[in-house]
């Protein structure tokens, strides 16, 4: 008959329409503004820096090895590195950005700079809602707008922090018991050169929980 | 202009031609594309496509960048498909350089290829669907599953759309349990959406007066003018890379390749539906068999990575059609050339064979079923 499969379509049409009183996932969009859907962990959108503790400054984690900017596709990444140094987390003297700017008006959040990083100073923050009236300024960010902590990353990507951060503690231990391996070497040798008996080098040197690594000076 | 429309014109006298540029902003060319249609009365007796308005330079630009900073690019050419757009160019710099893919990975690269396949398809659909006239339902209906599928791709990679996923030598995040989880429980719901948009439509008179007979491609044209995908299979041949090359893992799946025989519009609208079917058995499949493992080759070098000179093709079966990219390296960081080769551009050359003598409304409904994304189409 014609029309028979006009109708068989009206049908399903108000299957649909109908059901969406009763069945609560049948209503698949939200009021946006004033509801939302969470975002997932992994969601990205733009790249901001990391720094620890509280102070911006002291804490941020980039040394200005300029990688991301090499690697970034679309180049949206300008640094300046500083002339002098500042101690990074482990204590060691490290440049860092004197000027660090990111265009998102042409990043293309691919997320390829925090691949990059070996300082694990970039990552990808989530925020989307950035509509601003003034399309250059606005959306040109510099060092003090992209600086958040370490916090603000553990709440929004939390497992990727927690592995971060255990990165990084493991990193600073090995380097603080080098540091301290390094320092009884030094003390050692130290005696040595002051003409004390051999044998009290090395038990100085045997005492220590990790001589494996001596360092030299 | 005029002394060639005297020669396409014998019949002059009947009526005037007259010229009309659909396109570049006509909603039905999805995307700027332009279309330079003669008329006579409402025939069409020559169409001219006109591409190039989004042209971003795509080759020039991967040319000047290192390996791994062409990927997040590759997304931008289908960008209904980032998925598969990465999977043909990092197969392409594995041949190139020689690199092996763990199994985990191959097997999370056959999920994520399928599920684009699948929303491609759902949205491709709803999209032709709305150029006949049925204006939002069946298109809402294609997009509330595309939704749950980009939903899949976001928590896997990070973004619905862009997802600049994979890498040479395996994919970069590896999938957790539970995306596995949520990916099983999407599936039935996947086979329930194309019964639901086939008793929508299927058997619809409507659908069936304007898309029978209409854009009829021969078999013989589509196989010389190198048309690929659906609307190959739709014209009658038996040509899927996915079953020839067998690139990846696919040669471990038990599916089956869907063939019209009558070229027209409305069988490459069913290619597609029953190309969703498939998609669904070879998700089934890969999901029961994924094995636990590494998702990197552990020798590759993502940043600074220098392949022998020489040229390599790696091909894929994207859900448009044959996606290949050429790569010839001169041993440095970056490719000597690169070059894409754009299943939908290739599919929409045949534009004015399949729309001579039809009607300008049938010009619509033919395009829409070529099934163009205008990124890959300009690059």
């Amino acid at each position: 008959m014609l029309g028979e499969g006009i109708l068989q379509g009206l049908m399903e049409t108000a299957r649909n329409f109908f059901g969406s009183y009763i069945e609560k996932d049948r209503l698949t969009t939200v009021q946006y503004p004033e509801e939302r859907f969470e975002l997932p962990e992994a969601s990205r959108n733009f790249p901001f820096l990391l720094y620890d503790g509280t102070d911006p400054d002291a804490g941020l984690r980039c040394v200005s090895c300029q990688i991301c900017e090499k690697e970034c596709p679309p180049r949206c990444i300008h640094i300046e590195k500083s002339k002098d140094k500042k101690p990074d987390f482990v204590g060691k003297q490290q440049f860092y950005p004197a000027v660090f700017d990111i265009d998102v008006s042409v990043c293309m959040s691919c997320q390829i700079c925090v691949e990059v990083c070996p300082f694990d100073a970039i990552r990808m923050d989530k925020v989307f809602e950035l509509s601003t009236g003034d399309r250059f300024g606005g959306l040109l960010w510099d060092k003090h707008e992209l600086s958040k902590s370490n916090e603000y990353y553990r709440q929004i990507h939390p497992v990727e922090a927690a592995e971060t951060d255990e990165r990084r503690t493991k990193e600073k231990a090995d380097a603080q018991a080098k540091a301290i391996a390094a320092a009884a070497a030094a003390a050692a040798k130290a005696a040595a050169a002051a003409a004390a008996p051999p044998s009290d080098a090395s038990s100085n040197g045997a005492a220590h929980p990790n001589p494996s690594k001596p360092v030299t000076q | 202009m005029s002394e060639n429309l005297l020669e396409i014109d014998p019949i002059a006298g009947q009526g005037e031609i007259m010229e009309i540029s659909m396109g570049p902003h006509h909603p039905s060319t999805h995307g700027v594309f332009r279309m330079d249609v003669r008329l006579e009365g409402e025939q069409v007796v020559r169409l001219k496509p006109v591409f190039g308005y989004l042209h971003r330079n795509h080759e020039k630009i991967a040319e000047h960048g290192a390996y791994l900073s062409a990927i997040p690019y590759t997304d931008r050419l289908d960008y209904l498909c980032s998925m598969t757009n990465n999977w043909g160019y990092v197969l392409a710099v594995e041949k190139l350089a020689g690199l092996a893919v763990p199994e985990r990975a191959e097997y999370i690269r056959v999920i994520v290829a399928e599920l684009t396949r699948f929303q491609n398809h759902a949205g491709l659909v709803g999209f032709l669907l709305q150029d006949m006239g049925a204006s939002g339902t069946p298109l809402m209906y294609a997009f509330r599953e595309r939704e749950k599928v980009l939903d899949l791709f976001e928590s896997l990679s990070g973004a619905r759309m862009m997802c600049n996923y994979m890498r040479f030598g395996g994919v970069r995040v590896d999938c957790t349990a539970a995306w596995l989880d949520d990916v099983r429980r999407l599936l039935p719901a996947l086979p329930k959406f194309v019964d639901e948009f086939e008793n929508l439509l299927r058997s619809n008179e409507i659908l069936m007066a304007r898309t029978q007979g209409t854009g009829v491609l021969s078999r013989e044209l589509a196989i010389n003018a190198g048309v690929t995908g659906p609307m190959l299979r739709a014209a009658g041949v038996n040509y899927d890379i996915r079953k020839v090359d067998n690139y990846g893992i696919y040669d471990r799946f038990d599916f089956r390749i869907p063939l019209g025989d009558h070229g027209d519009v409305y069988d490459r609208y069913m290619m597609r539906i029953l190309e969703m079917r498939e998609t669904v058995k070879i998700l089934e499949q890969a999901l029961r068999d994924i094995p636990e493992g590494p998702i990197m080759d552990p020798k590759v070098r993502l940043r600074g990575l220098r392949p022998k000179a020489g040229e390599a093709y790696g091909r894929i079966e994207s859900p448009k059609g044959e996606l290949g990219f050429f790569l010839i390296s001169d041993g440095s960081t970056n490719p000597y050339r690169y070059r894409v080769r754009p299943p939908s551009m290739i599919n929409l050359t045949i534009l004015e064979d399949m729309c001579l003598g039809q009607n300008i409304a049938d010009v619509v409904v033919t395009l829409g079923s070529v099934d163009i994304v205008l990124g890959e189409v300009d690059r």
